[in-house]
């Protein structure tokens, strides 16, 4: 079936900021689309309010709106854009839910807008519980297929009853919460009344589904793609190694399926296409999940997604066969049939893939950001990112997956001895990060994988996977000498080079020595989606200690690109993001471009789609496999050299062991990255250049931090040294919690010092990002935070540019910025963080890289930032990007027109997804330690509507009337009153807790008291304020924290009050700064007018601008 | 501690070696070595009488992961020649495995070799094409290997069927009521393929690849179906004259892999050797009447020559009625299946170069089971409107039909 033709311009709605359940995959599927559309010729429309994400790049769409995804913002778009068809299903719940609510609205019929993809009943037949479940049963397949049973309930007593009738443990559903948040695992009543209450309150409907527990099954998922004449393939199954009762994106997968025969396979295969069929997904990807009981191969179908989602872009990765992109096509009309599989180029889409490697999925988790947290793996999502890694079996694809996640807990060991056997049994039991290498551990102590399946219900043939590494293990640790036969048989089952160092007791050097001395190297094989049936045409590939090599030769010079590895708190897509352009752009360098090879492990992102560079390496991002990748790429060519400072952290943690290898280094080299990380190095760097930074020192023992406290002056700001994501900081105000804190949160060593600075109150926080040449700087962007210094730059809103800055100031950030530059030696791109205080800007940190905000400011700026960085890597200089017209001819992001719109940066944290051990959220408060995991941009012509926009995006927006609640700490007294009294002024309710009410009334405004949570309900009943803001009567929260107790536990009345608006997903606001930024938002909001424009238009403008100006 | 197992050798007619270690029985074992994509179903594969004579590369790394159950087998042993796989399990895990798959090679004198690289070997043989390769555990010496393999009868000109082929005629009931007879000549037949027929509530009389014109007329079938089985097609004269004779009286015909072959050269077209043959069961087929696409199993190495003169939309007129291609491959256009019309078009018979009954493999194609069934209720009520003539046509052509 050919192309539709009535269809001529497509809307694509995004997935917004990163939360946990939804990442970036939903970046590299909307990218992936964008791609498709354009190449068919059509009119994109995008929506994402994400700045971080390629999608939103201005080339990938004919227009971009970087607005808030939500049905008013959307609606607005469609008004504006008129487009032909919505395409929701590649933009994760967020897209989907959207489209719904515009359908439901009217406002797609009311514009003729037409849905493709799932069209509205297959969306709800799918999500619907009760029709999913009608489904299931009706299907035609042999022996049937079946849902696990379950109730629906609205009061704790229902939820009593029915937990018995289903019997204990039963999984607890609150209905039409985002992502799975407040279901869980009730294993007995206490359980029970503890997620059900949580359940109960967080469901606007007050609704749970309990529901059979099937937990300890094996769990599996089939990604199929079904196209508008109904053919269906199956792209890739998916087996858990942690069985039912860890969410899948928790959970260890493997791709294909280990443990199942053709029959067992076959039946999931034809419910799979059941399903597809009978919900009525016409065109496009779904994934379906099941879980198979290991006794006696009972099927049920957990859930489908009638979209594509977390899993697909894993399949596409696994497999080869580029899931959002064929959807994009099917969605347009085309048969699968009628599509070709790009990698073998002579066969079509309708095929399945079929692999001849083991894929390994592993989850990256951030429990030490929230201490409180319950860390147990449950039924929802908890893990912040995931590495993937390809071997030729899964011993060496599990090895690869545990060391990319880059957490040296997280591979295996055998250093330490493995402790109590019945102890270690006893721990495995209950879900948790990490449980993996406990279960090593069991085995090592002796227990039988009988005993290890009996207690986690993982299945006895990956048990038995691991018991053959510890054997090998054991032999690698007893042998007389590391004979090749012996090295060839761990590097097999993937032992690196460090496992085995620590095995015989020596270097992971003199190990690599010793190997490459045996000529003992990996080859690198190819992802082909067909078993090397046919020839691949795409270089997409994997290192294995096997014979055959398929690295092809090339002539051009290549340049290698390594990623970021796992998302986590801190460092995220928006490295992701820097690379990929990179690629882009070394790939197009005018007369000649480069090879571009990227080497990444993370199989969300854009960076590890095969088509955006020349070379992909799915690779681990360690020393060792870095330089295998570098070798085999020496082999096969020139090297240029390779780009560590666009990955964030953990490439240029690689800088220093690459270039001690050989290997040359682009851009800034590895002694100005010392220069620039090591406190005394840049110490002495801001001294040359006359630049102040707070005082401070670095302490090996609690003596010496107290002394240094004592000299720099109390609060302090203390940490342990070279983190990324101000990781174990806290400001301490006293003697007191400085020893809290050393005891609490760090052992204290002169090779783990802790760092003490002194903490500027009342600062304002100032982040730069910089392009440096050697000779001249440009200046990116300077951006404002509306937080004070102590929120971490990664988790304050800011707004660019800075909206109560001079120019004189201006003036000085740049000055001070090129003087680290050079004093530094830079060679690309460098970010800054000061603290402007009593009118002197301190240097709080430099990184010598790409930031967080790199992206960003390219947005809010129009300027290719990322690429004009790689650029200069490779010795072009600003000069000459002016003239070729990359960067603007004059001027630069600190000189921006005074028309220029502003853009709003605004932190999405991840708190509702997170429960302290007796069910509540985690506190909300702000710090010094960064924990959100993505961010929105909000961009208009004045900071008002910016900054509601960004609001809007990120939590659903700031109220225009009704009821504010307000309670501030005692130095925040004075600073609120003005714009809560404005607040008041624009028609607010105004409530208090009596302190905040008596300063508020002494001013004029007339504030209503209301009872504290401690003091309970009053005589006559008055509702305390969690009550009332679970009673949904509070439409804006301002609560500062009163200060922080030793301990770093927050008081309880503010931290009640902040989990209660979370629940209710009410505005929180914590601090003064986003307070007064919150009424300038209101009164725009208030003033009507909500605009939407895309960034196109925005660039536009900007160019006129800077002509006229 | 692990003992190291015996090491092995795999020696490849055109001299490329790999070493690895024994795997199922030790000894020697030559064969055409061929290499299977599909990622489930090695107990299906190993007991697939077409993969006689044929040493099999699994490009999937671990084999046996859920060991040797007493449901799958395809037939009552295991038929390849030898066995080539990268990881073999160590231990099983099915709730229906009953003893190791290393265990069964043994038990069947199966000689493996595993730890090869499966990829490079499944490359060579695709840019070489299937060659004869030998595997020997007993022996590190590569030459002595390269003379046996060398001297090992090639596959192409190979009369199989005698070998695979069921000693004495079997019947399997129709499952339910029965509707229909039909004669299925053995070459090589798969369990699931009368078990998909007794579900339909066919009755199949298995006969074996000897069996003569009478043999097969005795049990009066509504239909006749060639099954699957290895060798070439070419040296299949008898089976090609029985199906001749019974094409000539009408009797409704389906066939499946070599009976797709035998079919083709009934009707007057040519068979050829496919450079490395179609082994996965990923593979995807078109329907081209229906224009929908089928997934499907595929174990075949060689293929039906369709004229090169003759478009693939155009039919062929033959003694029987107009033959067209039904089903090609998308992956590589190869022709995957026949049919034969009469004037009013209406369809006499029809076969298939893949599995519809699938085992390993996807279930997309199993309608073809039911076209069988509905083809022989149609016929079957046209000939009861004309039994007496169609009897005396059945005889008169009889001698006919023995004579070439
Ligand atoms: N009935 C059940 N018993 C035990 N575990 C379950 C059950 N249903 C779901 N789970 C677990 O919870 C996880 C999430 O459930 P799912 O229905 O997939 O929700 P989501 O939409 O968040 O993916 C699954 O991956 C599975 O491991
Ligand atoms: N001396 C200081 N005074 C006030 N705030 C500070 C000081 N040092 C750091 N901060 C705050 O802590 C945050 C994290 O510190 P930073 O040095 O940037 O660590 P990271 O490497 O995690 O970015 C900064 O964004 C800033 O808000
Ligand atoms: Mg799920
Ligand atoms: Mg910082």
């Amino acid at each position: 079936m050919p192309k539709r033709t009535d269809i001529s311009s497509v809307l694509v709605i995004g997935s917004g900021p990163i939360v946990i359940g939804q990442a970036c995959e939903f970046d590299y599927s909307g990218t992936q689309a964008c791609r498709v559309l354009k190449a068919e010729g059509l009119r994109v429309i995008l929506v994402n309010s994400n700045p971080a994400t390629i999608m939103t790049d201005p080339e990938f769409a004919d227009a971009t709106y970087v607005e808030p995804i939500t049905p008013e913002f959307v609606g607005k778009v469609i008004e504006k854009e008129r487009p032909d068809a919505l395409l929701a299903t590649l933009g994760g719940q967020t897209a989907l839910n959207t489209a719904v609510a515009l359908d439901e609205a009217g406002v797609l019929e009311k514009y003729g807008v037409e849905l493709i993809g799932a069209s509205i009943e297959a969306i709800q037949a799918g999500e619907n519980r009760e029709s999913f479940k009608r489904i299931v049963e009706s299907l035609p397949v042999a022996d049937g297929a079946e849902v696990a049973r379950s109730l629906i309930c609205h009061t704790m007593d229902e939820c009593l009853e029915g937990a018995v009738e289903l019997s204990y443990p039963v999984v607890v559903r609150p209905s039409f919460t985002m992502g799975g948040a407040g279901s869980g695992m009730a294993y007995d009543e206490n359980d029970l009344r503890r997620i059900a209450g949580a359940g109960l309150a967080a469901s606007p409907t007050t609704e749970v589904l309990l529901e059979e527990s099937i937990i300890g099954w094996k769990e599996y998922e089939l990604e199929v793609m079904r196209d508008r004449a109904d053919n269906v393939v199956i792209v890739c199954s998916i087996e858990n190694l942690d069985p039912m009762g860890v969410h899948t994106g928790d959970s260890i997968t493997v791709a294909p399926a280990m443990t199942l025969t053709d029959r067992e396979y076959q039946k999931l295969r034809d419910i799979a296409i059941g399903v597809i069929r009978a919900v009525g997904v016409d065109t496009g990807g779904c994934n379906i999940q099941f879980a198979v009981n290991p006794d006696d191969g009972r099927v049920v179908v957990i859930e489908m997604n009638p979209r594509v989602s977390r899993s697909s872009a894993l399949a596409s990765k696994a497999t080869g066969f580029p899931i959002a992109k064929i959807a994009a096509r099917v969605a347009l009309g085309y048969t699968l049939d009628e599509i070709p599989n790009d990698i073998t180029a002579e066969t079509p889409a309708s095929f399945e893939p079929t692999l001849d490697y083991v894929v390994v999925k592993a989850p990256r988790f951030a429990f030490e950001k929230f201490p409180h947290a319950e860390a147990t793996l449950t039924t929802h999502m908890k893990s912040v990112g995931e590495a993937m890694a390809i071997g030729r079996n899964f011993t060496e694809a599990l090895q690869k997956a545990l060391r990319s996640l880059e957490r040296p807990d997280a591979a295996f060991s055998w250093a330490a001895p493995p402790g109590d056997r019945h102890d270690l049994l006893q721990r495995v039991r209950v879900p948790h990060d990490g449980r993996l290498r406990l279960v090593m551990d069991a085995l090592r102590a002796g227990a039988s994988v009988d005993e290890v399946f009996a207690a986690t219900g993982i299945d006895p043939w990956f048990l038995d996977q691991m018991l053959l590494l510890d054997e090998v293990a054991r032999e690698v640790a007893d042998a007389p000498e590391l004979a090749p036969a012996l090295l060839r048989r761990a590097k097999r089952h993937g032992f690196s080079d460090q496992q085995i160092a620590d095995l015989r007791g020596t270097s992971a050097d003199v190990v690599r020595g010793v190997r490459w001395a045996l000529g003992v190297r990996p080859v690198f094989k190819t992802v082909d989606t067909c078993a090397a049936e046919f020839a691949a045409r795409t270089p997409y590939h994997y290192s294995s200690y096997d014979e055959e090599t398929e690295v092809e030769p090339r002539e051009r010079s290549a340049v290698i690109i390594l990623g970021s590895g796992p998302n986590r708190i801190g460092q995220g897509i928006e490295f992701d993001y820097s690379c990929v352009h990179a690629s882009l752009a070394l790939g197009a360098v005018p007369g000649g471009g480069f090879e571009t090879v990227m080497v990444n492990c993370n199989p969300e992102t854009v960076s590890t789609d095969y088509d955006t560079s020349d070379r992909l390496y799915f690779e681990p991002l360690t020393l060792e496999d870095v330089l295998e990748v570098v070798h085999a790429e020496q082999q096969a060519g020139p090297v240029a050299g390779v780009i560590v400072q666009l990955g964030g952290q953990t490439p240029l943690g690689l800088a220093q062991g690459l270039q001690d290898a050989g290997v040359p280094i682009v851009g800034t080299s590895p002694q100005a990255i010392h220069l620039a990380e090591e406190r005394g190095a840049f110490g002495r760097v801001l001294q040359q250049a006359g630049l102040p930074a707070p005082k401070h020192g670095t302490a090996t023992s609690f003596d010496e931090a107290k002394a240094i406290a004592d000299e720099v002056g109390y609060p302090v700001l203390v940490r342990p040294s070279y983190v990324l994501g101000g990781r174990g900081m806290e400001i301490v105000y006293d003697e007191e919690s400085l020893e809290g804190y050393i005891v609490r949160a760090t052992e204290v060593t002169p090779e783990h010092p802790v760092l003490v600075d002194h903490f500027l109150d009342d600062a304002v926080e100032l982040d730069v990002d910089a392009l440096y040449d050697g000779e001249e700087l440009f200046l990116g962007g300077v951006m404002e935070h509306i937080e004070e210094a102590g929120v971490h730059s990664g988790d304050s809103a800011c707004a660019l540019p800075p909206i109560t800055l001079g120019a004189e100031e201006v003036g000085r950030i740049r000055a001070s910025t090129e003087a680290i530059a050079r004093g530094v030696g830079v060679r690309g791109l460098l970010n800054v963080q000061y603290a402007l205080a009593s009118d002197t800007i301190y240097v709080l940190e430099a990184n010598p890289r790409a930031s967080r905000t790199v992206p960003f400011v390219s947005k809010a700026t129009a300027t290719p930032l990322a690429k004009a960085a790689a650029r200069v890597m490779l010795g072009a200089t600003v000069k000459e990007l002016r003239a070729e017209g990359m960067l603007p001819a004059v001027g630069d992001g600190g000189d921006l027109p005074p028309t220029s719109p502003i853009a709003v940066k605004e932190a999405v944290m991840p708190f509702n997804r997170f429960r302290t051990p007796d069910g509540k959220t985690v506190d909300t408060v702000l710090g010094p330690e960064m924990r959100s995991t993505g961010e929105v941009m909000g961009i208009d012509a004045g900071f008002g509507m910016a900054f509601a926009k960004a609001q809007a995006a990120a939590y659903g927006g700031l109220p225009t009337g009704g009821c504010i609640f307000v309670s501030v700490a005692n130095r925040d007294k004075r600073h609120m009153i003005f714009p809560v009294k404005r607040l008041a002024d624009l028609g607010f309710e105004v409530l208090a807790t009596a302190g905040t009410a008596r300063v508020l009334q002494r001013n004029g405004v007339a504030a209503t008291v209301v009872r504290k949570h401690s003091e309970g309900a009053g005589p006559d009943g008055e509702p305390e304020i969690v009550a009332r803001i679970l009673a949904e009567e509070v439409d804006l929260v301002i609560n500062t924290p009163h200060g922080v107790t030793s301990g770093g536990s927050p008081r309880v009345d503010g931290y009640d009050i902040r989990t209660a608006a979370v629940m209710r997903d009410v505005p929180c606001i914590t601090t003064i700064q986003g307070l007064a930024a919150a009424v300038q938002g209101i009164e725009a909001l208030q003033s009507g007018a909500l605009g939407v424009r895309s960034l196109q238009a925005w660039a536009d403008a900007l160019v006129e601008q800077r002509r006229s100006s | 501690m692990t003992t190291r197992p015996t090491p092995a050798l795999l020696v490849l007619e055109d001299g490329r070696i790999f070493r690895g270690d024994s795997f199922g029985a030790e000894g020697d074992t030559v064969g055409e070595a061929v290499f299977a994509t599909g990622m489930t179903g090695y107990q299906e594969t190993l007991t697939d009488p077409s993969y006689h004579r044929q040493v099999v590369v699994m490009t999937a790394p671990h084999i046996g992961n859920t060991g040797i159950n007493d449901e799958d087998p395809e037939s009552g042993r295991v038929w390849v020649a030898g066995y080539v796989v990268r990881d073999p399990a160590r231990v099983p895990s099915s709730w229906r495995s009953r003893r190791t798959l290393d265990d069964e090679l043994r038990a069947q004198g199966v000689v493996g070799i595993s730890g090869v690289d499966t990829r490079a070997l499944t490359r060579h043989l695709r840019e070489r094409g299937a060659m004869r390769v030998g595997i020997s555990s007993t022996t590190t010496d590569s030459a002595e290997v390269l003379a046996r393999v060398q001297s090992a009868p090639p596959m192409a000109g190979a009369d199989l069927s005698g070998e695979v082929t069921a000693s004495e005629p079997y019947v399997v009931p129709a499952s339910g009521a029965k509707r229909f007879t039909v004669a299925a000549l053995d070459l090589g037949i798969k369990t699931m393929t009368p078990a998909q027929l007794a579900r339909r509530g066919v009755e199949v009389h298995v006969l074996p690849s000897t069996s003569t014109l009478e043999d097969v007329l005795s049990v009066s079938p509504d239909g006749l179906f060639f099954s699957n089985g290895p060798g070439d097609p070419a040296t299949a004269d008898h089976a090609i004259g029985l199906l001749e004779g019974l094409l000539a009286r009408g009797v409704p015909y389906f066939g499946i892999c070599f009976g797709n072959q035998l079919f083709g050269r009934a009707l007057g077209l040519g068979t050829y050797k496919l450079k490395y043959g179609h082994r996965g069961i990923n593979q995807p087929v078109l329907d081209r009447s229906t224009g929908k696409v089928e997934v499907t199993s595929h174990n075949h190495g060689f293929a039906v020559q369709w004229p090169t003169a003759v478009p693939l939309d155009v039919g062929v007129s033959t003694p029987y009625g107009r033959a067209e291609v039904s089903h090609v491959c998308l992956n590589d256009d190869v022709v995957e299946g026949l049919r034969l019309l009469d004037d009013d078009g209406e369809l006499l018979g029809f076969s298939v170069q893949y599995h519809p009954e699938a085992a390993a493999g996807p279930h997309d194609a199993a309608y073809l089971f039911d076209r069988f069934t509905s083809l022989m209720e149609r016929r079957g009520a046209e000939r009861g409107t004309s039994r007496a003539s169609s009897a005396t046509e059945s005889t008169a052509s009889n001698t006919e039909g023995v004579s070439n």
